[in-house]
């Protein structure tokens, strides 16, 4: 059985950020991954599909965007190509279409069945994504027959979809975008909105994201916000990453988004959606309002402010049957995928427990999930951060292991 | 905080409630509740409901009293008025629990409330619970409440205090959404 100090699992920014970390400690390591770097940028994005963050964010251990358009936003194709440089530049030991199939302590460590052999390892870090598994409600089973379903991991393009009126059902960075591009296809496209998070993608001037990175938002700490459950379950901004263009509510009903309430049910084939999109509006236009003020207050001047979100009679109802609807986008969020992981870390609903990506288990460790150690643990820039300090703590848990082997050798 | 600072008070014990949600995660069963009421007919429209026990905390629970409320119809429906109408039993539950829960969050922010009054308004077609046109249904078209509230704290604050109310509202969730609803008879 083949051993090493830290198998990582999954070769996209967050396994590669952490095999540049464990390198530079001179760390033996492997990273195992089902297909090729990148995988999920390669076949789990939608065509259009562009980074939410500008290319100067594009931030690795030991890697920064040196092209010619720094104000840009990188294409999937674009992303998948960068990591695979990547992993090139920085000697990553990855092992391509190697798919994990189980995960269990043993020995003080741990052992890693895959459908290429058997690894045994002291440490693991768990880098398959948070995003591998689209979400979809349960009542998405009481959709009419005849109504094409279907999650942004499938989406590719609008000329994908059968014809007629689309409802996106989710408000966040996928369903604002979906909603914009298949309104912009000439389909009629309804959005059903639950809790989301407004977003300008310029204020004062500069991409938000500047302002985000420059006054230390994205920075911002798991262990110093008020209620982490909170924030750790905060929805992706509505951005797109396309220069100058803002994908808020005002944008799209302006253009001709029908907006409604969240999907709350269905019932005999008619969708009913929520009444409470007036204050699911509020919520999100105070946020913002808090967030800018933020910006101002590090800036030392005032900005402008956006309009509040204009609710117009908003249906509570839409008969699936009509004919109107062909088909439902389930923009309703992700998870990560570790049905192969055996090691009592989950909690009731099967997520993993965790504190800064440190399990409760000895030498497991988990990136890349929402506010994992920082607000921005999610986006590409955080992967540097995170990484560094998990190595750290990895670094540390192999020297006491050692520590331990040399004492009861003596 | 200066020292002449009266610390924020609106009666509400907000460490007991977060102590409740600290302890959810270690025994989640204790957030299981069961609410309760009965009725009885009394005459005409006029009915009687009263609320006595109900189930959380893991184990069967009790008011202090019995609370009994009379529901009926006004003269102008040719009923007796023996008490307010269950629609607007409707608009009660609603104002309550957004007042409540604004107390509630305005305590966890520290913001001394003076005083909340709110209006209620729910407009209604009769043509839903007559029968008369199959297109306008029996319940509200649309609610309104409308807040005046005394508080220390910015307009901003205060519009965040009502928002967030809103986001923990039970009843503002029933109406706003769907809910099962199984009538058996025994």
């Amino acid at each position: 059985m083949p051993s090493t100090n830290t198998v990582i699992i999954g070769a996209g920014h967050c396994g590669l950020a952490m095999s540049a970390c464990l390198t530079a400690r001179s760390i033996d390591h492997v990273i195992l991954e089902r297909a090729e770097v990148a995988n999920s940028w390669r076949t789990q994005r939608w065509d259009s599909l562009r980074l939410l963050t500008p290319n100067w964010m594009t931030r690795l251990p030991g890697y920064q965007y040196r092209g010619a358009d720094p104000d840009g936003y990188l294409s999937a194709r674009g992303v998948a190509a960068m990591l695979a440089d990547y992993a090139h530049a920085s000697a990553a030991p990855v092992r391509t279409g190697t798919t994990v199939t189980s995960v269990r302590a043993a020995g003080g460590g741990y052992v890693v069945h895959t459908d290429q052999g058997v690894w045994h390892a002291p440490t693991v870090v768990l880098a398959s994504g948070a995003a591998a598994v689209p979400t979809t409600p349960g009542l998405a089973r009481l959709v009419p027959a005849g109504i094409t379903s279907v999650t942004p991991a499938r989406y590719r393009s609008p000329a994908g979809l059968p014809p007629g009126g689309v409802l996106v059902v989710g408000a966040s960075a996928s369903g604002v975008q979906l909603a914009d591009e298949l309104h912009r296809s000439g389909r009629p496209v309804t959005l059903a909105i639950g809790e989301h998070v407004r977003m300008p993608r310029t204020y004062r001037g500069r991409d938000i994201l500047w302002w985000l990175d420059a006054a230390g938002v994205l920075d911002q700490r798991y262990d110093e916000v008020d209620d982490l459950v909170r924030a750790r379950n905060v929805p992706s901004m509505q951005l797109v990453g396309t220069p100058g263009r803002t994908v808020d509510l005002n944008a799209l009903s302006s253009a001709g988004v029908r907006l409604t309430g969240r999907l709350a049910g269905i019932q005999d084939g008619v969708a009913q959606f929520s009444g409470s999109l007036p204050n699911v509006c509020a919520l999100a236009d105070l946020k913002l309002g808090r967030l800018l003020d933020t910006i101002d207050a590090w800036a030392g001047t005032a900005g402008e402010r956006f309009a509040p979100t204009a609710v117009r009679t908003a249906p509570l109802g839409l008969d699936l049957r009509s004919g109107e609807i062909s088909t439902i986008v389930w923009a309703t969020g992700y998870r990560p995928d570790l049905s192969w992981l055996h090691v009592p870390v989950l909690d009731r609903k099967g997520r993993i427990v965790h504190d800064g990506g440190v399990t409760a288990s000895p030498g497991l460790y988990v990136m890349g999930l929402p506010f994992l150690r920082r607000r921005k643990s999610t986006l590409i820039d955080g992967a540097a951060g995170d990484a560094a300090e998990l190595t750290a703590h990895l670094a540390g848990h192999l020297d006491a292991l050692a520590g331990r082997r040399e004492r009861s050798a003596s | 905080m200066t020292a002449t600072e009266i610390p924020v008070d609106n009666g509400v014990n907000v460490e007991a409630l977060l102590g409740v949600r600290s302890t959810l995660p270690s025994t989640p069963d204790i957030a299981k509740f069961q609410w309760r009421s009965t009725v009885s007919w009394v005459n005409g429209t006029h009915s009687r409901s009263d609320v006595e026990t109900f189930y959380g905390f893991g184990e069967e629970q009790q008011h202090h009293t019995t609370f009994s409320y009379d529901a009926d119809h006004p003269l102008q429906f040719a009923a007796q008025d023996k008490g307010v109408t269950p629609v607007e039993y409707v608009l009660v539950g609603l104002g309550s629990c957004l007042t409540a829960g604004i107390a509630a969050v305005a305590q966890q922010r520290s913001i001394q409330l003076r005083s909340v009054r709110a209006t209620l308004a729910a407009e209604m077609d009769l043509h839903g619970i007559l029968g008369a046109d199959p297109d306008v249904r029996n319940g509200f078209s649309g609610v309104t409440v409308s807040y005046q509230i005394d508080a220390d704290a910015t307009a901003e604050e205060i519009q965040a205090l009502v928002a967030q109310s809103q986001k923990r509202s039970a009843v503002y969730d029933i109406i706003t959404n769907p809910t099962s609803v199984t009538v058996n008879v025994g």
